[in-house]
């Protein structure tokens, strides 16, 4: 299926958290600057630009920095998932002859606090109907009560990815936590907790990718990345609708996406060393489980508690810390998950190493709906 | 007189001060939805017929939201959920009247009320919203 092997040549981040006085263009001139250094200064052919909240021609603006233009400048928008978007787009163009280097990068700056979206009609804020929090909490209810789960195990997922966060110096929070005290933070929509939920930022991601040449085998090798969205019928799912039907035997879009990229990259989830989920709460992460098909549907208490998804154990899940350390820059965090992989499989991740890695699987989803998943190899 | 509609085409205020929801119907397809759209979000069909929902449901998923949300001017912690109409078979996001999450029960019975909700500007306007029905 794959008429040309696409390289991961170079890769570059500026670290998430709140930067007052910095815009998106400072960062993704950071990012970019690193991605292109380790790439040796490629002439790339076009540009992919991912960011929900940026406005627009974010990517020119920081291109145009950098006196890096001319080629083509696609922004690509496409929620949490606009980073995986843009590379998808990317890998494809590269695959299909259209270019041999394209420069992928996500920057975004988050509005704090709730996040207040264009996708909202304005009376469905005013009728409190707009709570972003109090949708991820109605489905971690149902999963809690599906999978047999507790608040504890919610806490579990937090103090886990808190504790690999620690050894992260691009994380916002770098600070291990108790499981009483993610219990005992503030309760924002029951069953989660503030500590629960990740925290919307800011920051910048960039990745060279190019076709291979004999000069770049030993490179990480981008396998696959697709983006899916939702299909009908689901009324929690992140497309978000007002009303919804039965949907025991609907695929959700992130289940759609891995199956698509594990089967581009000739995979299955046993194959898989190391992943990066979207953690946007932490049952978010206990449902990317049985999603990407790393346990069966109900079988997530016994994954954690066999400490697999640990850092040491069998298949570490969100080794970075995931997005409750990183807190999550829509545009650059998808690019973030797969360069916490490239440095996985180079074995640059210090304490963080899962030794041995040679496949890396990173998912995100968010609103639209869209889903995308990665896989990379060595 | 009640007070007007959040916005027009979610709901019927009657006289009385209850409220009816409006729904779609499409035959082709044989699934409701809400709020009504000129096609059919399960199919694509535009046979869509513009029906009144029942006002009946069981419980679903429910929380509470603890801080006021962007936008948002009426009192915290309120409740929200999703509940399925019976008749229907339909999950709809809804208000829930109780705002004590523990007070819920999963499959309870609830039924549709009308909801007077202040807006940022002082205004106040009519939403719907689900409470017990076993209260």
């Amino acid at each position: 299926m794959n008429t040309a092997q696409v390289k991961i040549a170079g890769v570059g981040i500026h670290p998430f958290g709140r930067f007052d006085g910095l815009t998106n263009t400072t960062m993704g001139v950071h990012a970019v600057r690193a991605a292109l250094a380790e790439a040796g200064e490629p002439r790339f052919d076009a540009a992919f630009c991912g960011t929900a909240y940026g406005g627009v021609a974010s990517g020119h603006k920081v291109l145009g920095a950098l006196a890096r233009t001319g080629m083509p400048i696609v922004d690509v928008e496409a929620g949490c998932a606009s980073g995986g978007a843009a590379l998808q787009l990317a890998a494809g163009a590269i695959r299909a002859g259209q270019y041999d280097c394209v420069l992928v990068f996500g920057v975004e700056k988050m509005p704090k606090g709730i996040i207040r979206s264009s996708f909202f009609e304005p009376w469905r804020e005013e009728a409190g109907l707009a709570a972003t929090p109090a949708y991820f909490a109605l489905r971690a209810q149902r999963l809690l009560r599906e999978a047999g789960l507790t608040k504890e195990h919610l806490a579990e997922v937090v103090v886990k990815n808190r504790r690999h966060g620690v050894h992260n110096p691009n994380a916002m929070f770098r600070k291990e936590v108790t499981a009483d005290a993610v219990l005992a933070s503030r309760l924002v929509c029951d069953p989660l907790h503030l500590w629960m939920l990740c925290s919307p930022n800011e920051g910048a991601a960039a990745i060279v990718l190019r076709r291979a040449t004999d000069a770049d085998r030993a490179a990480v090798t981008l396998a696959s990345a697709r983006l899916r969205s939702h299909l009908p019928g689901s009324v929690l799912g992140e497309a978000t609708p007002l009303s919804g039907i039965d949907d025991s035997d609907i695929t959700p879009p992130s289940a759609l996406a891995a199956h698509d990229a594990y089967e581009e990259a000739g995979i299955g989830p046993a194959d898989v060393d190391v992943v990066e989920c979207q953690d946007t709460d932490a049952a978010r992460e206990l449902l990317a489980y049985q999603e990407l098909g790393l346990c069966e549907p109900g079988e997530q208490a016994k994954l954690l508690a066999s400490g697999a998804t640990t850092l040491g154990g069998t298949l570490p899940v969100n080794p970075s810390g995931g997005l409750l350390s990183k807190g999550e820059p829509l545009g650059a965090s998808a690019l973030g998950q797969v360069i916490e992989l490239v440095h996985q499989l180079r074995g640059e991740a210090g304490p963080r190493q899962v030794e041995g890695a040679r496949v890396g699987l990173a998912h995100t989803v968010g609103r639209g709906a869209n889903a995308c998943c990665v896989v990379v190899t060595k | 007189m009640p007070a007007r509609a959040i916005t027009e085409g979610l709901f019927e205020i009657h006289d009385d001060g209850t409220i009816a929801l409006i729904g779609g119907y499409s035959p082709s397809s044989a699934r409701f939805h809400f709020p009504l759209l000129d096609t059919c979000p399960y199919t694509g069909a535009a046979d869509v017929e513009r029906v009144m929902l029942s006002a009946d449901a069981t419980l679903w998923a429910w929380t509470a939201v603890t801080a006021a949300p962007p936008g948002y001017a009426g009192p915290v912690p309120f409740g929200f959920g999703v509940v399925e109409l019976v008749h229907e078979q339909l999950r709809v996001i809804t208000r829930l009247t109780e705002p004590d999450p523990s007070r819920l029960e999963f499959g309870q019975p609830m039924r549709l009320v009308a909801e007077t909700l202040p807006l940022e500007n002082g205004e106040t306007v009519t939403t719907w919203a689900f409470e017990s029905a076993s209260s």
